[in-house]
């Protein structure tokens, strides 16, 4: 846990006053619509379909219990019982008053938790893997990172109108759960050949209407350097992105126009240019920010506790094990993920209840501790294993324990048009009829890993390029259709789908996915194949044709 | 428009001067990029103070070899979502050590004043008068800063680093 | 269902009404013929020609302080002149998410 220091704290409710004193300019007209808009944006406040729309940052996924029941208390005082956990590691509140919102930062500040920059063309939420500092052979915490890295682009006073909005993600794992690739700004943190620590950084990934994945600007950026070098690449981009055309202003565009090499060089000069500027991190300072994440006193614990091999004979329980328990990088601990994604539920969405049930739990069993991933689901991540028993209980009696975590029913959906101005089509109703389709276990089981995406529209918050299976929701004259890709992932070996056929209509959604679905167990080479592996060794084109021969 | 220099708003002594339009016999004027590179000497020469307005699409590197004979660099905010002119003032203040009057015009609102101070800038052309009577109010909105620019503001990390040190001398 | 951010041109080929949300709240809110706006659809002034919904529009857009983002929007009148939504993102503002949120146990 990182602990907000009096300083934080301090800039937190500043910036509530100040959002505090816009909302009633706004609402006694001093300031136009046009004027607070990007400053509402700023605040995380969209507009729309039926009301204001909250988004609130979990920074690096990682929210203390006491947080999560504020979370739960503003789910509750101020909108209609629940909130949505988005792909990037924020909560969303469908139904907030604008004239209610100062006050609703206000008893979110006292916790330290903020809505600054999760949304409109600045820094976003700078997101990291759910898994960090407890997921086995890490380099290290990038959390550490993640915050540095916050702090330094907060209310930052050169790129807080950038030509388009900027996401970060880091990871320190081998395997890439923070879909660095897709983001604009990906670091991926490693040792060089001297065993000193530093960055990869990747640049110019994103989806949306011209979807691109990063590519490698600079193989190793030391660590003290990481500031130094973002604050390079952000100059370039404030100067130089596209600001006459909304879709063409992303840093993907730019860098796809210059060409990497060329935006490397432009990147490379301007960080030379710059010499000293105060950002080089020396070794207190990154111990500053180290000291002030708090790592649990664990226990020293047998690797099979007795609870465990009891528990081992309950099918229910050994299901759910198998599927959403992960190891831990100390033995006789786990990481236990909670699924939001029950057979005919809003993906994402947890009530007020169910947030103060998991914080209870989490102060229970995982040292107050809940993780937030991009996949939209939430994680215990210090579980002693003599406690899984009793968690699962708990967890299933909640609705938190579908086994379904990494299967086709674990799905990434955006709100779509039940909730969102920009959308097309929806996008939960389908992904409702999805879970229920395959709401078999054995069935999923047999399915094994496979990733569906939805988005409601281009601008991809469901992340459909990169789903093994991804749903684009589109409009054709006025009613609802869908283009289905096959074959995106969104981890180191990130990949944009390929179009399988023609947009099928809302109604047959779900039939198309189920004979995709089925022709892949008919051409795989294996059991443990997975669909985006049998994709990949066979091209669309067979699955094409099974699909669409008898449509 | 209300001028707001050093914290406070002032009579602007400088009069912007369109192209083509007639430059007044003495008093400070601010001319265009254009105007200004098109003969430099000639109105450096010319009495009275010089500003020049700046576009925010156009590379210092023209303006910079003649910082030191300025007495007024104005950068421009289009619309206050275009930044460009943030990196630019930025530059002029940390990289080339411009310490003349700098300038911002544009779509200027209160909601920029901590940003474009934090920038470089020290003179502002606020759109709104009750934006202009709002000045040193908004400037006191904050007190904790991330990150350092040549404003010279302590950051949030030194101040960590000092408190560290004087606990530690302390003990 | 192109959004109303890229609506640029006013044509309209139907009845049509003025939508837009409630700024203190964001409630979705319908332009009246007594130059107010109103939570029912019903209460809407319904237009029918393109000059119409144009002055319509204009007049609610002047109303900054009372609502965001006016949009004209597609009606459909029903015999007994009930008015109903036009489209299906009309359908959804008015009746509210397609969805059922009861996780079913």
């Amino acid at each position: 846990m990182y602990a907000y220091d009096e300083l934080d704290r301090t800039l937190i409710n500043e910036r509530v006053s100040e959002f505090r004193d816009q909302v009633k300019r706004r609402l006694s007209g001093e300031l136009t619509e046009d004027e607070f808009k990007i400053l509402r944006l700023q605040n995380g406040v969209y507009l729309q379909l039926h009301a204001y729309m909250f988004r609130v940052a979990i920074p690096y996924g990682t929210l203390s219990s006491k947080q999560l029941r504020r979370l739960a208390h503003v789910a509750r005082r101020y909108d209609r019982g629940y909130g949505h956990f988005t792909t990037r590691q924020n909560i969303q509140f469908n139904w907030i008053k604008l004239a209610e919102l100062p006050d609703a930062l206000s008893d979110l500040a006292e916790v330290g938790i903020h809505a600054m920059q999760t949304s409109g063309n600045n820094m976003r939420n700078v997101t990291s893997d759910q898994w960090a500092g407890v997921a086995p052979g890490e380099i290290e915490d990038p959390r550490i990172w993640s915050e540095l890295i916050r702090q330094h682009t907060t209310l930052h006073p050169e790129f807080s109108f950038l030509p388009r909005k900027f996401k970060i993600a880091i990871t320190a794992a081998e395997h890439d759960r923070a879909a660095i690739k897709i983001h604009d700004i990906g670091l991926r943190l490693h040792k060089n050949g001297d065993g000193e620590t530093g960055f990869e950084v990747l640049v110019g990934g994103g989806l949306g209407r011209t979807p691109f994945i990063a590519k490698t600007i600079k193989p190793f950026v030391p660590g003290r350097d990481i500031l130094s070098y973002i604050e390079a690449i952000l100059r370039v981009y404030n100067q130089y992105g596209r600001r006459d055309n909304i879709y063409k202003a992303r840093i993907k565009i730019l860098v796809h126009e210059l060409g990497i090499e060329k935006f490397a060089k432009e990147v490379e000069e301007e960080w030379k240019a710059m010499g000293d500027v105060g950002l080089t991190l020396d070794h207190a300072a990154i111990e500053e920010v180290r000291s002030r994440f708090s790592y649990p006193a664990y226990e020293k614990l047998p690797h099979m506790p007795d609870e465990l091999k009891q528990a081992a004979h309950d099918p229910l329980f050994e299901r759910w094990r198998k599927n959403s328990v992960s190891a831990h990088k100390v033995q006789g601990y786990s990481i236990v993920t909670l699924s939001l994604k029950p057979v005919g539920g809003p993906p994402g969405d947890a009530t007020a209840e169910q947030m103060d049930a998991v914080a209870d739990l989490a102060d229970k069993y995982s040292f107050g501790e809940i993780r937030v991933g991009h996949e939209q689901n939430l994680a215990l991540p210090h579980v002693a294993k003599r406690d899984l028993p009793l968690l699962f209980k708990a967890l299933d009696r909640l609705g938190l324990a579908t086994p379904n975590v990494n299967l086709v029913t674990d799905i990434i959906a955006c709100p779509g048009l039940d909730y969102c101005s920009l959308a097309n089509a929806r996008s939960i109703p389908i992904a409702q009829e999805l879970t229920r389709r395959f709401a078999n276990h054995d069935t999923a089981d047999l399915i094994g890993r496979l990733h569906i995406n939805i988005s409601g529209c281009i601008n991809a918050c469901g992340h459909h390029h990169v789903g093994h299976i991804g749903i684009l929701g589109v409009e054709k004259n006025g009613e609802e259709f869908y283009q289905i890709t096959i074959g995106g992932r969104a981890d180191e070996n990130a990949q944009l789908g390929t179009l399988i056929g023609p947009a099928v209509p809302y109604a047959e959604v779900a039939d198309v996915i189920e004979d995709i679905v089925e022709a892949y167990l008919a051409l795989r080479d294996r059991p443990e194949e997975l669909f985006v592996d049998t994709v990949k060794r066979l091209g669309v084109e067979p699955i094409r044709e099974r699909v669409y021969a008898t449509r | 428009m209300p001028l707001v220099k050093q914290g406070r708003i002032t009579t602007d002594l400088f009069v912007h001067v369109a192209d083509g339009a007639e430059l007044p016999g003495d008093g400070a004027v601010l001319v265009t990029a254009e105007r200004f590179l098109a003969d430099p000497e000639a109105l450096l020469r010319r009495p009275g103070k010089l500003g020049v307005l700046w576009p925010n699409n156009r590379s210092l590197d023209d303006l910079v070899p003649h910082l030191d004979r300025l007495a007024s660099v104005a950068l421009v905010f289009p619309t206050f979502r275009d930044g460009r002119a943030y990196s630019q003032a930025r530059l002029l203040r940390e990289r080339y050590g411009y310490d003349g009057e700098l300038r911002a015009t544009g779509q200027i609102l209160r909601d920029q004043f901590v940003f474009m101070t934090r920038a470089g800038f020290d003179a502002f052309e606020v759109k709104k008068d009750a934006d202009a009577d709002a000045f040193a109010q908004t400037m006191k909105r904050y007190s904790v800063f991330y990150q350092p620019t040549g404003d010279g503001r302590v950051t949030a990390l030194n101040r960590r680093m000092q408190l560290r040190h004087s606990e530690s001398a302390g003990q | 269902m192109t959004s109303p951010l890229e609506q640029k041109k006013i044509r309209i080929t139907g009845p049509s009404m003025v939508t837009a949300n409630r700024t203190w709240d964001g409630a979705v809110v319908y332009r009246t013929a007594k130059q107010g706006w109103s939570t029912e659809l019903s209460d809407s002034a319904i237009v029918t020609t393109s000059d119409e919904a144009r002055a319509l529009l204009a007049e609610a857009t002047a109303d900054d302080v009372g609502a965001v983002g006016p949009y004209i929007a597609p009606v459909e009148l029903k015999d007994g002149g009930k008015v109903k939504p036009g489209n299906l993102r009309e359908h959804i503002r008015a009746k509210g998410v397609t969805i059922d949120l009861q996780v079913p146990a």
